[in-house]
């Protein structure tokens, strides 16, 4: 049943010190909402525990996209839509952008942000698979100052991360580095909108004389949190992407990948399609290895 | 457990053009706010959950489902609802394409499926088929099976082209 909004307390700091000063003062009691695409859900379902909410919708500090010459740092506050107008996100991270382009409707993509979807930490979201492949790092901001952590260590299991009482992400950091790289990403899902993904997959690959010299393979959907497949990318680095290789990494892929069995898809069908979009991703590669 | 009660709060923000202040509790939502202290009903709830777009409204010009946005996160902007559009001449090759064309049965989705037209046409003055659908990807419907809506937002861009 749907909550009684006299229940909640909701305030709105101007900017982020302001916000990080008021988590500071009970850190344990405010739960930061960004766009309220999940928060409000929840409160729609009755399942919103937190009775004071602080608004960091619309923070100046956390809604804006700074091209630095080694990086691009995207404000955790940076929406679906952001992203997707973004010229050198969408011409530099083209996996980020295209992610942004599937997720929920327009009217989502309108108020749900990327430090939202990091810190509800769906294993279906469909921007996380691009952040591990990117291998993008995290400035996490509190009163008592700034850290900064590579993404791949912030979920460590279902819904848990290393985000502390009175921290928020401020921005996600992603190397400018993958020019010359191909880019592959596939949402299998119901439907590209709305639908959440059965699996859903961001890889990078780098071919030079003829061999795989630099391989990333991200997926959703198929764990607690979103994964990289080590063993594959362990398999195809070095090697030249032969049919042989291609069939031998989509068993590898299948072999490390344990999804399960859920409303929106069944463990064999999502490992059968891990499988596939692992082939589809290293014969788009090849094509780049035989047009060397 | 002692639960924390927030107390009701003066928002204003400008709705269809004209400035309003309701009093509200901060979590409120948009739409409840809009239907109950305004009485601007022609905004539907669906889901309520963000499923469906029945509720949609643009506020700041961007298109967002008004059960997902709590009323003090709109203090201060600018919001459009259907009635505002309903009286826009800008949109009238809209309306008129959704009357003709059969774009309302129930008629529950249709405020919700003109504001998302409304978003995109803004956007794109000549959208193609493609760019509707995924304009109109986050509004349901179970009446027309889309088609028709989906033909009378393509006709009112062809109808605004030739104006």
């Amino acid at each position: 049943m749907r909550s009684d909004p006299a229940d909640f307390d909701l305030i709105t700091p101007a900017n982020l010190t302001a916000a990080v000063a008021m988590l500071a003062e009970s850190p344990r009691e405010w739960l930061p909402i960004a766009g309220g695409t999940d928060v409000m859900v929840q409160l729609a379902s009755g399942t919103l525990r937190a009775r004071k909410l602080l608004s960091v919708w619309n923070l100046p500090e956390l809604r804006r996209i700074d091209a630095l010459p080694e990086e691009i740092q995207i404000g955790a506050g940076s929406t679906y839509t952001d992203l997707r107008r973004s010229e050198i996100v969408s011409r530099e991270f083209p996996l980020l952008a295209r992610a942004a382009s599937w997720t929920g409707g327009i009217a989502n993509q309108n108020r749900g942000t990327i430090g939202g979807n990091i810190v509800n930490a769906s294993p279906a979201a469909d921007s996380l698979p691009a952040l591990l492949a990117y291998q993008a790092e995290l400035i996490l901001v509190s009163a008592a100052g700034e850290r900064r952590i590579p993404y791949v260590d912030f979920h460590r299991d279902y819904k848990k991360m290393v985000l502390a009482p009175g921290e928020l992400i401020r921005s996600v950091c992603l190397p400018q580095r993958y020019s010359g790289y191909v880019q592959y990403s596939r949402k299998v899902g119901g439907r590209n909108a709305q639908a959440i993904s059965k699996v859903c997959v961001a890889a990078l690959g780098r071919i030079e004389r003829g061999a795989i010299e630099d391989v990333r393979i991200a997926l959703g959907s198929v764990a607690p949190i979103p994964i990289r497949l080590r063993e594959t990318e362990k398999l195809l680095l070095g090697k030249s992407p032969s049919a042989d290789l291609v069939a031998k990494a989509g068993e590898t892929a299948m072999a490390e990948t344990h999804p399960i069995d859920d409303i929106r898809s069944t463990a064999r069908y999502r490992a059968a399609v891990v499988g596939n979009l692992v082939n589809e991703f290293l014969e788009i590669l090849g094509g780049a290895a035989n047009r060397e | 457990m002692t639960a924390h009660h927030g107390a009701k709060r003066e928002f204003s923000f400008t709705v269809n053009g004209e400035r309003r202040a309701v009093r509200a509790y901060p979590m409120e939502r948009l739409l409840d706010v809009l239907r109950n202290e305004l009485s601007l009903t022609g905004t539907k709830e669906g889901c309520g959950e963000g499923e469906c777009g029945a509720c949609s409204v643009l506020v700041d010009g961007a298109l967002v489902d008004s059960c997902l946005v709590p009323v003090a996160q709109a203090q201060g902007s600018k919001i459009v609802t259907i009635e505002g559009i309903a009286q826009d001449a800008r949109f009238a090759s809209l309306r008129e394409a959704f009357l003709e064309l059969g774009g309302a049965q129930c008629g529950i989705c249709t405020p919700g499926m003109i504001l998302a037209a409304v978003h995109l046409l803004e956007r794109k003055a000549s959208p193609t088929m493609d760019d509707i659908r995924e304009g109109l990807s986050g509004n349901l419907c179970r009446c027309t099976g889309y088609a028709q809506i989906l033909e009378a937002v393509a006709e009112a861009a062809r109808r605004a082209g030739a104006r």
